[in-house]
């Protein structure tokens, strides 16, 4: 019990003398999974837009892939990526193996069905009457969607703030791929998984606090956010 | 611009709510669409508003002699007020100036007429307010006035006022008068037999499947 409290106030005192290596690991799993998300977004809100309005044959399967891969686990993603980098892999001459940018890599993966795929259902439940009102005042086609995706916003966002809780507390991928090389690869939740394990409790407690502060952040986002867009349909 | 549909049907599965109908509108003035519930009054404006095509027959819309080909600059040139209004989720004066926005208009351009439109629903102090929290009546009014600030040469208004009491129903009365006078072409639906006499210049009725013009 009394250790439990010794490393809980080590920890503190960890937190709030800045720690030199405890703040380089927390900005780099903000780096890689806020670069991660960033792609994700920029891929996956597009890509809800297209499937939402366009017409081609196979959109159907293609809702329910995403949906699907919305719940891959992170560990078969690492594996995946690793086999793609590693040395004898088909993308192994770019040597990007055990560095931030594969952990990118495998984070995008991750992140990218859940930002389509709740983009794409926020997309879909905008009230009808937001395209026919934007049409009935002029809008070209591709102004119309505009208009859905734009009311759409909260949902989208709130998709986006979803996968940043995903990937932030992601261990999995990040470890196979990444490496938790000290000073390198090493994040926040691979070192709590590792210095647990060497009985490194204060460290690990400090990063603990700090990854359970970003969630609730997070998540007090999501709810700003989802009171925003609360008004979904009108009469 | 005149409206002339000609010879038209209509059904749903099945169901024929349009038989062979013929209607002509080339004056400006305000045109009642009257008919119990379910009679066709709002599929009658969707139609001649270009967003819903009939099973057979013609609506067209002339330019002196010179049949206006069915593009976004024809559809541009009218609009159409829902019941449910369809209000973005937005402040009220963003809400009025999208129509001038997707016109490429100016800042300038936009503030002006936007500002005159809040005036004219009486809105001026909701400018910066969520539309979505306004009340119905509110709302209806928003409706109006961001049809109209794209300065529409044909107004279609679907029950403008229904569910809202009598001082906000005079109001909007009022605009559609006003707006009658500068020329505009004003075809609504009501139930309202004393409102469709106090506006109209000429009342369609649907009836068996037929319109009927009583007035006008
Ligand atoms: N998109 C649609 N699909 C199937 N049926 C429809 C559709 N739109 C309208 N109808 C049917 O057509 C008929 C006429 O509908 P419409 O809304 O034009 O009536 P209305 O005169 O406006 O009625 P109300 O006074 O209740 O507004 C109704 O029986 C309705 O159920
Ligand atoms: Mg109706």
């Amino acid at each position: 019990m009394n250790s439990v409290v010794v490393s809980f106030n080590q920890a503190l005192s960890l937190i709030l003398h800045l720690d030199r290596e405890l703040l380089s690991i927390i900005l780099l799993s903000l780096r890689v999974s806020g670069s991660a998300l960033f792609i994700a977004a920029a891929v996956g809100v597009p890509l809800a837009a297209l499937m939402a309005f366009g017409r081609f044959s196979l959109r159907g399967l293609c809702v329910s892939l995403l949906d699907t891969l919305m719940g891959l686990p992170p560990v078969v993603v690492g594996l995946f990526v690793y086999l793609l980098l590693s040395r004898s892999g088909p993308l192994g001459f770019l040597a990007l193996l055990y560095t931030p940018s594969a952990m990118i890599i495998a984070q995008t993966i991750l992140a990218l069905p859940i930002v389509a795929s709740l983009s794409h259902s926020a997309i879909v439940s905008v009230d009808p009457v937001i395209a026919q009102a934007a049409s009935t005042l002029g809008a070209t086609p591709s102004q119309i969607s505009m208009a859905v995706i734009r009311e759409a916003r909260y949902g989208i966002m709130s998709g986006i703030m979803a996968a940043f809780g995903r990937v932030m507390a992601e261990v999995g991928a990040i470890l196979i791929v990444g490496g938790n090389i000290a000073g390198f690869t090493r994040v926040m939740t691979t070192t709590i998984a590792l210095e647990t394990d060497k009985g490194n409790f204060e460290f690990a407690l400090a990063l603990g606090i700090i990854l359970l502060a970003i969630s609730m952040a997070i998540n007090l986002a999501l709810n700003v956010i989802r009171r925003k867009g609360g008004t979904e349909r009108q009469r | 611009m005149r409206l002339s549909i000609s010879r038209i049907s209509k059904a749903y599965s099945g169901h024929t709510i349009f038989e062979d109908c013929s209607w002509v509108v080339d004056r400006e003035g305000v045109y009642v669409v009257m008919g119990p519930n379910g009679s066709g009054k709002s599929t009658l404006l969707r139609i001649c508003a270009l967003l819903e095509k009939p099973d057979c027959g013609e609506v067209a819309y002339f330019s002196g002699n010179k049949r206006l080909t069915e593009a976004i600059s024809l559809k541009r040139r009218m609009t159409l007020v829902f019941p449910q209004v369809g209000i973005f989720n937005a402040t009220v004066f963003d809400n009025i100036a999208y129509g001038l926005k997707i016109r490429g208009a100016g800042k300038q351009e936009i503030e002006e007429k936007t500002s005159a439109m809040l005036g004219l629903a009486r809105l001026t102090e909701k400018r910066n307010q969520c539309a979505l929290s306004l009340s119905s009546g509110e709302k209806q009014r928003l409706g109006i006035a961001r049809a109209l600030v794209i300065e529409p040469e044909v107004l279609f208004l679907d029950e403008p006022t229904a569910s809202i009491d009598e001082m906000n129903a005079r109001l909007i009365e009022e605009i559609i008068l006003d707006k009658k006078k500068s020329g505009m072409r004003i075809i609504m639906s009501t139930h309202d037999q004393m409102q469709a006499e106090r506006l109209a210049d000429q009342i369609l009725l649907i009836k068996n499947r037929k319109l009927e013009e009583i007035k006008g």
